[in-house]
């Protein structure tokens, strides 16, 4: 099965209800996917699936499907999360749970189909306007990319909030066995929705705005947002981590290039270098606890080397969660190819970090 | 074992079936494995590569930037692959469409894949030829598996393609067996 096969059968499974999303390569196969499984396996839950005119479209459909209290969900790829922004503020702002694919692919502007990590920066900053976080997923294997699905829709409930899951164009593209086995986690937690639109008859009628004109309102509004982040930094952070006791090289990075860090640092091993491996699983809340380890005396002899397919955006992240006290670099491009391995060897070796 | 393959040729040779049959073959055996395809603005008579990676370790990065095989449909995918051929690795090029002499540090084996194909009366099957001479020469995966496969990916109501395709594997493990 193919990553992008995986999320759209994950999503199915983790109860999704409404998906809307309008197509671009290259996430085509989970849009082909949803569109083939969700009538089909509609059952209690009324599935529906739409190909919507346009990505605005589907986003703001996702919207109100969610405020009627449906599991809802989007995909796209870059270009077509540039367009969803004002969209992802408004549920944001609305506080409103949505799960939203990016499948990214080479920017800015219409870019390439290549894969890419490019949009980092736009999905663990907000993206759209205003002060606010989306929760945002790295799956880094097709049978991640499943599990985490379930993770994305019962945060999104839990949190009422959108939930980004952040793949690249391999990730989407390549096939991988999954077995469907679930994680511990990956079961469906039913969230209460009180808040929903589902007909006011007998009940008090409830709103669900972004928009607060009274003086005051909004301030306190946010103040009651930052109090969610907060928690939500405190409990989501996720990642995966090997060899970090000994290790003096330690190497970050999420998603695709963790694939190819891993090969790099089971290579190194053998070689008797000690080489160890931080995978960000959530980009945000960024994995700071596992950093603020290292920012002891002790430490200081320890270096990290941030990989990604971009020019350097998750290192900014790694730099603040080292609060300067180690050594960062950083290793990566995009628009075209995926560093490999021996670049990174290379770079390892050069800089003899 | 970790067998890497790049799988090269022109749209509408079958390079990505090529490449699904083998990654689900080796699936069947329990092995790990990872199947990419370049997906580009692919055509009909353009340029298409996949490549496959069969383990049995966890495989980390999918992308195959030196591979142990190159299976080559055409001379223009030969000559954009074969640098990305381990030396002493594994070349199988498909002779009835490369012409001119061909040179490279490997273990190369030109075979008329898609003549092996116009024989059986399907030029389509030319690809499962060569899938045959790789399991032939590479030996990593059992015919036995690759067959099931072929009978479980015939659509309903071709089921007449899977003996065609049998034949062909046969056919593409005759062509190495011959030679040596």
């Amino acid at each position: 099965m193919t990553g992008n096969e995986a999320v759209a059968e994950g999503a199915i499974q983790a109860g999704c209800q409404f998906y809307a999303a309008y197509p671009i390569t290259p996430q085509n196969e989970l849009i082909a996917y949803m569109a083939k499984h969700m009538p089909a396996r509609s059952g209690q839950l009324n599935r529906v699936f739409i190909q919507a005119e346009s990505e605005l479209a589907a986003i703001n459909m996702v919207f109100g499907a969610s405020a009627a209290g449906k599991r809802a969900m989007t995909s796209s790829s870059s270009p077509g999360m540039s367009l969803k922004q004002e969209g992802i503020s408004y549920i944001a702002g609305a506080e409103l749970p949505a799960v939203i694919v990016n499948m990214m692919r080479g920017g800015p502007g219409l870019g390439n189909i290549a894969p890419a990590q490019s949009d980092y920066f736009q999905a663990t900053r907000g993206g759209g306007h205003g002060d606010y976080h989306s929760i945002v997923l790295a799956p880094s294997s097709v049978e991640e990319a499943y599990n985490l699905m379930f993770l994305a829709f019962n945060l999104a409930d839990k949190y009422r909030n959108p939930v980004i899951v952040l793949g690249d164009g391999t990730l989407g593209q390549m096939m991988e066995p999954l077995k469907k086995v679930r994680n511990p986690e990956s079961k469906i937690q039913n969230y209460k929705k009180p808040w929903a639109l589902t007909g006011c008859k007998g009940r008090k009628p409830n709103v669900i705005k972004s928009f607060y004109m009274k003086e005051g309102a909004l301030e306190e509004f946010n103040l009651k947002l930052q109090k969610k982040y907060k928690e939500i930094e405190e409990n989501e952070q996720r990642w995966e981590e090997s060899f970090l006791d000994d290790a003096e090289i330690i190497l970050v990075a999420y998603g695709t290039m963790a694939r190819v860090c891993r090969d790099v640092v089971d290579n190194l091993r053998e070689k008797g270098k000690k080489i160890g491996l931080v995978r960000p699983i959530s980009l945000w809340p960024f994995p700071k606890k596992v950093f603020h380890r290292f920012t002891g005396k002790a430490d200081q002899r320890k270096r990290f080397l941030v990989v990604e397919m971009s020019y350097g955006q998750m290192v900014d992240d790694v730099r603040l969660s080292c609060c300067g006290k180690a050594k960062v670099e950083f290793i990566g491009h995009s628009g075209g190819g995926i560093p490999t391995g021996e670049e990174i060897i290379r770079k390892i070796n050069e800089k003899n970090i | 074992m970790r067998e890497k393959i790049i799988i090269a040729g022109a749209g509408g040779h079958g390079i990505m079936l090529l490449g699904k049959i083998l990654a689900q073959g080796a699936l069947r055996e329990g092995r790990e494995v990872t199947w990419l395809p370049a997906y580009g603005a692919e055509v009909r008579g353009g340029s298409a590569y996949c490549m496959v990676i069969i383990s049995d370790r966890k495989i980390g990065s999918p992308y195959v930037e030196k591979a142990d095989t190159l299976i080559a449909m055409n001379g223009l995918s030969l000559s954009r692959f074969k640098p990305r051929l381990k030396e002493n690795g594994l070349l199988l090029f498909n002779s009835s469409l490369v012409t001119g002499k061909v040179s490279a540090k490997a273990r190369i084996m030109g075979l008329p894949f898609t003549g092996t194909a116009l024989k059986l009366g399907n030029v389509k099957v030319a690809n499962v030829v060569a899938l045959g001479a790789f399991i032939a020469g590479k030996k990593v995966l059992d015919k036995k598996n690759i067959l099931r496969v072929i009978k479980d990916m015939a659509p309903q109501g071709k089921k007449d393609l899977i003996e065609i395709n049998r034949k062909a594997l046969c056919a593409g493990i005759g062509l190495i067996n011959d030679k040596s």
